[in-house]
């Protein structure tokens, strides 16, 4: 066998320090293909060595978890015989390098993780994040972006039903794309990627391999310099109708009794599904390469193993059954092809042409994997600062008006239309609500999903921002009426190699900890990406949450559009006025120092055990969460939608005003009642200690706040042209 | 009434169409592509999707699938067709209805609900939907821009083939409530015999109020 150097272990990605270890565990010096091997499989998107120990922490457990991380995505009890499946994940840097393939398989990957366990996907969301639209990639890349989510998720016929889109200079050069998938199943019938059974044949199926995404995780786990456009044949091709064909036949192979485990091939491909699943199982695996199916010719071993090449499967079938599964990816037109077998030799053992290319022990590629224990920082709280000089003579009503129309809170109905949000006929609450509402099908349950961070937040002090984000998805559950029981988690951070960045994230993951365990909504699944850089500048911090919630009852669901002109307006939670970080401060008068807001958990879990009480009982007409843009901005939204006006008044002047109206306390919600419901919901409110206050009412054609009057139709058209606008030249 | 629904692999709307047909009583067999033989029905469904992929001109593998020969048979002999969205660009390409449906004219994919004036309501599938009746139904393409020759409308006017336009909501039909550059605001057409319908807009997703509304059930009611 030939040897290989360390210049070559450095160039693969690997330490001089890695190397020395891999020669130490397996005892020798490793061939050319092995050391591609472990370079695959010790880079941060696979082995997560900075962030393991840190994630290790999080809770991942309630009573309605059935299986919590570790595994392809995680699954949750919603009643009955159903489970619901879910996993975000991570596509930006090959977004950045190609953002139509980056986007498009980026949805195929989250989109085989939740049905290589058996799950239908019902529903997509997804969250994304682009440089400042001046930049001048801003609009390729959107548009990049937003036509790759679609052409991939479209085609499935899987319903793009939710997400968020924030434009930050902070992401110029590098931007977030992260996809989430939800999928349901029968309890009885959950697949996961423990092997088992010696002698058992592996499989392929799917699409052949090519030479594209060749060290697509290892890229995934550099930070970027001017030349990473040089980095372009390692972003992956989508291929979605190949997709839906792998989809349906998996589902069709799961309804016999055939699989013993089954494994996407996503990040480094077949080396890490080959290798996850032999690991798991505490097994050894045998390859024979030259079964493999390949779509270019003269393809060595490192590319076989390295490839990238999307919509493809691994899977360990029960000895004897090839025949039966055979048949059914013939029918769907795919390869399929017997590459192997596991074996009790606890290696990775790979054959091509007539010589073993690969021997080495599986521990070494999975358990021995380094981990980081890398130095951190934590970043303190912020000083409050006096800025009221500067709030003082603001003029709400361009406040108001700069907010509507800015780009980050700008309806964002140019891009969710160019998802297909209906397919599948379930969607009850299309894009553009606090939360999505997809109901499992045949059934009158439904499961609701928002996705969610605050990154001026994050930035500001990480702590309380990894706290906010899961609140802000449990906040927009509630408001829609359902229970919020667990999240994934998708962790988009800058160069952990720096304590300061490393501080960030052992932060923000102390806050996600504390978030969840005191609103019992655990963590299942997740994803980290780290090294969003581009010439030694970070991203802010942006723990992306996605939240699922359940409701019972189909028919009991709401929405925040105002309903009738002569209604009641309410705030339920504390408003203190909290102005720093807030969407005003941050966007329209770029102060950007102080503190977020302070987060109270307790409330959270009260006020949301509050509100759907109230949509239970019937009492809400509309509810709305209070974000970004504070109580002014909630209740314009609700005009908006509703086409229905607002009277409210503040009773205050000057720099308090401003606070009240646009300040970003947490915990809130605006609900809309009708005049004869308010005995009702002041006494549940003194029952449960809930702090309500009654701000206006519901009114014509106009929002008034005091003497101050915008018209519905005028925040309509403030609020719907931005990204039109922007597009259209 | 019996209807068979042709499943190619691509076909995403098969399921939805199944659902609404079944609604309406209206017994559905399920057809995969390879078939060569159609179940007896009177009605025979092509959904909408990415049928094979749509990697070449939309609708255009799919017509010259196994199956469509046998469903070709079932439109000269009298049977009743009906293509939703990628159904109607399959139609469009075996030739059982005129024209071609290009990429929209804003080339971006469209998913919202549209207004639709019921142009004809004298064919089987509109007959108990009153004549001009306008419609909220929803469209998902990006190739839904129908186009016809000069002759081609001519004869689709003269024989009164034309059934549904996009509009607003008080009914006109112009270019502002055009949501992807069709000729004529054309979203639905049929065969002379008008026995063959194909449309853009999808009727199965607006039979549900908790969806969002139920203006698409005309159409099912029509063809019991």
């Amino acid at each position: 066998m030939e040897t290989v150097s360390v210049d070559q272990a450095i160039k693969l990605g690997l330490t001089s320090l890695e190397f020395e270890k891999i020669k130490e565990l397996i005892g020798r010096e490793p061939n050319f293909t092995e050391l591609g091997i472990f370079s695959a499989m010790w880079n941060e998107h696979c082995s997560y060595k900075s962030s393991r120990v840190w994630l290790s922490q999080l809770p991942t457990k309630n009573k309605y978890v059935i299986q919590g991380p570790g595994e392809n995505a995680g699954v949750i009890d919603i009643g009955g015989d159903d489970v619901a499946i879910f996993k975000i994940e991570s596509h930006n840097h090959p977004s950045y390098i190609e953002p139509y393939q980056g986007a498009a398989t980026g949805v195929g990957g989250i989109l085989r993780d939740v049905f290589t366990m058996g799950a239908r996907p019902v529903a997509n969301l997804n969250s994304i994040r682009f440089g400042k639209p001046e930049h001048a990639k801003t609009k390729y890349l959107l548009n990049g972006v937003v036509s790759g989510i679609a052409g991939y998720g479209n085609c499935m016929g899987i319903p793009t039903v939710g997400g968020e889109v924030e434009f930050d200079e902070c992401y110029d050069g590098n931007i977030l794309v992260n996809a989430m998938n939800i999928g349901i199943a029968k309890k009885d019938k959950v697949f996961l990627s423990i092997a088992s059974g010696v002698g058992n044949p592996v499989i392929y199926v799917g699409s052949k391999t090519g030479r594209d995404g060749i060290h697509g995780a290892s890229m995934a786990s550099q930070e970027f310099d001017d030349n990473s456009e040089a980095k372009k044949p390692t972003v992956q091709v989508g291929d979605p109708f190949a997709e839906k064909l792998l989809l349906e036949a998996c589902l069709e192979l799961m309804k016999t009794d055939t699989i013993v485990s089954i494994q996407d091939m996503g990040a480094a491909g077949l080396t890490s599904s080959s290798v996850e699943m032999a690991s798991k199982g505490k097994l050894g695996i045998e390859i024979d390469l030259n079964k493999v199916p390949c779509r270019e010719e003269n393809m060595q071993p490192f590319e076989l193993m390295l490839s990238e090449s999307q919509e493809r499967m691994l899977i360990v079938l029960k000895e004897g059954k090839e025949k039966e599964a055979e048949k059914i990816f013939k029918k769907w037109d795919l390869d399929f092809s017997v590459i192997g077998k596991m074996t009790d030799s606890k290696n990775l053992v790979l054959h091509f042409k007539d010589e073993i290319v690969c021997d080495i022990p599986i521990t070494s590629l999975a358990d021995e994997a380094p981990k980081y224990n890398r130095e951190w920082e934590s970043t303190p709280l912020p000083q409050e600062i006096d800025i009221d000089q500067k709030l003082k003579d603001l003029d709400i009503k361009t406040c108001l008006k700069q907010l509507l129309s800015h780009e980050n809170q700008a309806n964002k109905a140019w891009v969710w239309e160019q998802y297909d949000h209906m397919v599948m006929g379930d969607t009850i609450q299309k894009p553009g609500g606090d939360a999505a509402i997809v109901r499992v099908h045949g059934t009158n349950k439904a499961l609701a999903a928002s996705i969610d961070c605050t990154p001026r937040y994050c930035l500001a002090h990480p702590f309380t921002g990894g706290m906010q984000a899961v609140c802000e998805t449990y906040r927009n559950l509630s408001a829609v009426g359902a229970e919020p029981r667990a999240i994934t988690n998708c962790l988009n951070f800058g160069n952990p190699e720096k304590k300061e960045i490393m501080g960030q994230f052992v932060d923000v993951i102390k806050g996600i900890k504390e978030a969840c365990t005191e609103l019992n909504y655990p963590v299942i699944s997740g994803n980290v990406s780290l090294y969003n850089e581009t010439n030694g500048v970070g991203i802010k911090p942006t723990p992306t949450i996605g939240g699922v919630g359940l409701i019972q009852d189909v028919n009991n669901t709401m929405t925040y559009g105002l309903k009738s002109s002569d209604n009641l307006l309410i705030v339920v939670g504390e408003t203190k006025g909290h102005i720093h970080q807030s969407a005003l401060c941050h966007d329209i008068l770029y102060l950007k120092k102080g503190p977020p807001p302070t987060m109270n958990l307790q409330e959270e879990k009260n006020n949301s055990f509050f509100i759907r009480g109230v949509i239970e009982k019937k009492l809400a007409q509309s509810v709305h969460d209070v974000s970004d843009g504070g109580i002014a901005l909630a209740i314009a939204e609700m005009c908006i939608v509703g086409k229905i006006g607002a009277k409210i008044s503040t009773n205050l002047i000057g720099a308090e005003r401003v606070k009240y109206l646009f300040g970003e306390d947490q915990a809130r919600y605006i609900i809309e009642i009708k005049k004869d419901d308010l005995n009702s919901l002041v006494q549940m409110a003194k029952e449960q200690e809930i702090s309500i206050t009654q701000l206006g009412s519901t009114n014509l054609e106009q929002f008034a706040i005091d003497e101050i009057k915008i018209s519905v139709d005028e925040m309509i058209k403030l609020n719907n042209n931005w990204f039109y606008n922007y597009n259209s030249n | 009434m019996k209807a068979s629904v042709i499943v190619f692999p691509g076909s995403n709307c098969d399921r939805d169409i199944q659902v609404a047909l079944e609604k309406f009583q209206i017994d559905t067999t399920m057809v995969w592509h390879q078939e060569t033989i159609l179940p007896k029905s009177d009605l025979v469904v092509l959904p909408g999707g990415f049928s094979y992929g749509d990697y070449l001109r939309c609708g255009s593998m799919a017509s010259k699938s196994r199956v469509m020969n046998e469903v070709i048979k079932h439109a000269k002999d009298g049977g009743y067709v009906f293509g939703i969205c990628n159904g109607f660009q399959i139609l469009t390409e075996t030739g059982l209805l005129p024209g071609a449906l290009l990429r929209n004219s804003k080339l971006k994919f469209i998913c919202k609900n549209v207004f639709i004036k019921t142009t004809n309501n004298k064919t089987v599938f509109t007959k108990k939907i009153p004549e001009n009746k306008i419609l909220s139904i929803p469209i998902a393409h990006n190739e839904g821009n129908y186009f016809a020759s000069k002759e081609e409308i001519q004869s689709l006017k003269e024989h009164n083939q034309i059934v549904f336009q996009y509009c607003d909501e008080e009914g006109n039909i112009s270019g502002e409530s055009n949501p992807n550059g069709s000729f004529l605001n054309i979203a639905g057409i049929s065969n002379q015999n008008k026995n063959v319908l194909g449309m853009m807009p999808h009727p199965e997703r607006s039979i549900d109020q908790l969806l969002g509304g139920v203006d698409g059930q005309g159409i099912f009611q029509s063809l019991l």
